[in-house]
C-alpha cells in the first residue's frame, strides 16, 4: 500500500514540474501563431538588437577563449599553494545576481569608479557604450566556460603530458598537440553553454551599458523594452530565444552521446585481445 | 655502446628514494612492492621527478647534477620511457604517435614489425601491439637509456609468454642501457640481466635471478623470488647444525648458521611428498593436509600446509594426491637457507 502511495506521490509531482516548466515556453508558441511570430523578426527594433547582441557576444566569446583557455590549461595542470581558492573566486560569479555583478563593473570601470581616473585621462569611457556590454557578457559567461575548461583539461591522462615530453616536445607543442586536441569536446561544450549564457545576459548589461537601441540594447534588454509597447515583438524574441536555446542543448546532448558511445568503443576493444 | 650513471635522491611522500646504480648495455631490472619507489626512479632518470641531490648521466652527458646545478628538462634528455599502460596517444594513429617523437616513423615499424599498423588508432589494438607501438615510439627518440614501466603489466596472462620472449629478443638486439620496472620476479628474470630488489626506496640486493634465488639477502627478497619462506627461532645445536623452531611449533633443522628470528628459505624443487615418513637422509619432515595441486607445465606446485612443494605431474600421479589428504613433505637440511630477520 505504501509502495503504491509512493508510486503516485512521485508520478504526481512530476507531473506538476513538468506542467509548470513547460506550460510557459509553450504558451509563447500558442498565444501568436508562428507566422504573426515570424513577421515580428521584420521589425526595427529586433534587427537592431541582434546586430548588437551577436557583435557583442561574438568579440566577449572570442576574448573568452583567447583568455580563458591558457588560464584553465594552467589552473588543471598546475598544482601550487591557494589553488583551490582561486578556483572558488573564479566561479564566484556563478552565484552572484547579474544586478551585482553590473554594479561591480560600473564600480571598476565607470567614470566614477575605480579606474574611471586613468581611463579618463587615456579618453576612454566604457559606461553605456557597446565596450560595457562585451565587459558586461564577457564577465558573467567567463566562469561558465572556466569551469568546463579546467574540468575537460583535468580529464587528459597526466601520463599522455609526461609522454609527450619525454619524446621532446616542448611546452608550445605539449599544449597545441596533446592537451587541446584530447580536450576539444569538453572546450567545445564548455564553449557552447558560455555562449547561450552570454547570449541571455541581461542584468549586468542594463545596469553597466544601459538599454540603448542600435548601441547597447542586446536582444534580452530588447525584450524588456519592448513588452509594455509591442507584446509581440517581445513574443517573437522570446521564442527565437527558445528555438536557440533548445537547438544548442540537443546540439550538446547528441555530441556528449556521440563521444561516449566511442569511448564505450573504446572499451570494448580493449577488453577484447588478439 | 653507451652507459648510464645514476646516484639518485628523490624525496617521496612517505621516505626518500635513494639509487645508485650503473647501467651498461645490459637491462637491470628494478624489482619491488607497489609504492617501493620504482617508477620514481625512472621519472627522475627522465626528469619528471626533481631528486634533491646528485646525479644522472648518459652516455657521458650530464642530465642532472645538484653540485654544478645542471637540470635539464625532460624534452632535453634523450630518454625511451615505456610508461605504465603505455601512454599512447589515442587521437594519434600509430605513425603518428611513433612520428612525435621526430624522424620517420617508417623505418621504426617495421623494425618492430608492426608497419601494418600504421593508419590504425590505439584503442583498435591489443595489448601486445601496444606494447609494440610505445616500443617504436620511445626508439624512434634515439634515446641514450630506455625505462620500461611495468611493460606486462596491461597484457592479458594468454599473451604474456610470447610478448615477454619477443621483448627479450628486442632488448638483446637494441643493446641499450635499459631500466625495467616490474613488480613480478618471472618478468625481471626473463628480461633482465641484472635485478636490483627495491623496498622502501632503498636497492637491498643486486644480482641475477639464480643468485638472488640462491641467496636472498632478506626474507623479501626470498618470498619474491618464489622460494618458501617459514619464519622462526634459530638456536645453534651442539652438532654444528641450526635448529629453527617455526612459529607453528614444528623445527626445521638448517645447515646454515644462525642465532636468533630468522626466516627459512626452501625452494619448492627441493621438497619431496611421500605418504609416511621415510627413513631417508632427508631431516625435515612436516605433515599436514594437501591445501591445493596446481598444473605448471610437465610439473604440479603441491601446497602442503606452510610449504610450496613441487614434483613432476608423473610423481603426482603415482602417489594419487588429493587435496585435503594428509602427507609428509620432506627436505634435507641442505636445502635450508636462513636469512635473519630484522
Amino acid at each position: 500500500m505504501t509502495r503504491v502511495l509512493f508510486a503516485a506521490m512521485t508520478a504526481v509531482a512530476t507531473g506538476v514540474a513538468f506542467v509548470f516548466l513547460l506550460l510557459p515556453l509553450a504558451a509563447i508558441f500558442l498565444r501568436v501563431p508562428i507566422g504573426d511570430l515570424y513577421d515580428q523578426l521584420g521589425s526595427q527594433v529586433f534587427r537592431d538588437a541582434l546586430v548588437v547582441s551577436l557583435k557583442t557576444s561574438l568579440i566577449a566569446h572570442v576574448a573568452v577563449l583567447v583568455f580563458g583557455t591558457p588560464t584553465a590549461y594552467l589552473l588543471a595542470r598546475k598544482r601550487f599553494f591557494g589553488r583551490g581558492a582561486l578556483i572558488t573566486l573564479i566561479e564566484l560569479p556563478l552565484v552572484l545576481p547579474p544586478a551585482v555583478a553590473g554594479i561591480a563593473l560600473l564600480a571598476a570601470f565607470g567614470r566614477l569608479g575605480l579606474l574611471g581616473d586613468e581611463l579618463d585621462a587615456l579618453g576612454i569611457s566604457i559606461g553605456f557604450t557597446q565596450t560595457a556590454v562585451v565587459l558586461a557578457v564577457a564577465f558573467v559567461e567567463s566562469p561558465f566556460y572556466l569551469r568546463g575548461a579546467i574540468a575537460a583539461f583535468e580529464s587528459v591522462d597526466e601520463s599522455l603530458f609526461s609522454a609527450a615530453r619525454t619524446l621532446g616536445a616542448g611546452p608550445w607543442r605539449v599544449f597545441g598537440r596533446i592537451a587541446i586536441p584530447l580536450a576539444a569536446g569538453g572546450l567545445g561544450a564548455a564553449s557552447a553553454l558560455a555562449l547561450a549564457r552570454g547570449l541571455g545576459e541581461f542584468g549586468a548589461t542594463l545596469i553597466f551599458a544601459g538599454s540603448l537601441q542600435g548601441v547597447t540594447q542586446t536582444l534580452p534588454l530588447a525584450i524588456y523594452a519592448q513588452f509594455d509597447q509591442d507584446f509581440d515583438v517581445a513574443l517573437a524574441i522570446s521564442a527565437l530565444f527558445i528555438l536557440v536555446g533548445a537547438a544548442i542543448l540537443i546540439g550538446l546532448k547528441v555530441f556528449t552521446w556521440a563521444r561516449l558511445g566511442s569511448i564505450s568503443r573504446f572499451r570494448l576493444v580493449t577488453s577484447t585481445s588478439r | 655502446m653507451g652507459t648510464a650513471r645514476l646516484d639518485l635522491k628523490v624525496p617521496t611522500r612517505d621516505f626518500d628514494v635513494e639509487v645508485a646504480l650503473d647501467v651498461g648495455a645490459e637491462t637491470v631490472a628494478l624489482v619491488g612492492p607497489s609504492g617501493a619507489g620504482k617508477t620514481t626512479v625512472l621519472r627522475a632518470i627522465a626528469g619528471l621527478a626533481k631528486p634533491s641531490r646528485r646525479l644522472v648521466a648518459a652516455n657521458g652527458e650530464v642530465w642532472f647534477d645538484s653540485d654544478r646545478r645542471i637540470d635539464k628538462r625532460p624534452e632535453q634528455r634523450a630518454v625511451g620511457y615505456v610508461f605504465q599502460e603505455y601512454a599512447l596517444f589515442p587521437h594519434l594513429s600509430v605513425e603518428r604517435n611513433v612520428a612525435f617523437a621526430g624522424g620517420d616513423p617508417g623505418d621504426m615499424l617495421e623494425r618492430l614489425g608492426i608497419g601494418d599498423l600504421a593508419k590504425t588508432k590505439p584503442a583498435e589494438l591489443s595489448g601486445g601491439e601496444r606494447q609494440r607501438v610505445a616500443l617504436a615510439r620511445a626508439l624512434a627518440r634515439k634515446p641514450e637509456i630506455l625505462l620500461l614501466d611495468e611493460p606486462m603489466a596491461a597484457l592479458d596472462p594468454h599473451t604474456r609468454g610470447r610478448v615477454r620472449a619477443e621483448l627479450r629478443t628486442l632488448l638483446h638486439e637494441l643493446g641499450l642501457p635499459t631500466i625495467l620496472v616490474t613488480h613480478d620476479f618471472v618478468d625481471a628474470a626473463a628480461l633482465s640481466d641484472r635485478i636490483a630488489v627495491l623496498v622502501e626506496g632503498r636497492i637491498v640486493q643486486t644480482g641475477t635471478a639464480e643468485e638472488l634465488i640462491a641467496s636472498p639477502a632478506t626474507p623479501f627478497v626470498a618470498e619474491l623470488a618464489g622460494g618458501n619462506l617459514l619464519t622462526g627461532n634459530a638456536r645453534p645445536r651442539v652438532d654444528g647444525l641450526t635448529e629453527v623452531v617455526l612459529e607453528s611449533g614444528v623445527t626445521i633443522v638448517s645447515t646454515d648458521e644462525a642465532d636468533g628470528p630468522v626466516g627459512v628459505v626452501v625452494h619448492p624443487w627441493e621438497i619431496a611428498i611421500s605418504r609416511e615418513e621415510t627413513g631417508d637422509s632427508a631431516q625435515n619432515h612436516v605433515r599436514a593436509p594437501i591445501e591445493s595441486i596446481v598444473p605448471v607445465g610437465n610439473r604440479r606446485r603441491v601446497r602442503i600446509g606452510p610449504l610450496t612443494a613441487e614434483i613432476t605431474a608423473a610423481s603426482a600421479e603415482r602417489l594419487e594426491l588429493e587435496e585435503r589428504e594428509v602427507v609428509v613433505a620432506e627436505f634435507k637440511a641442505t636445502a635450508t637457507r636462513l636469512t635473519p630477520m630484522s
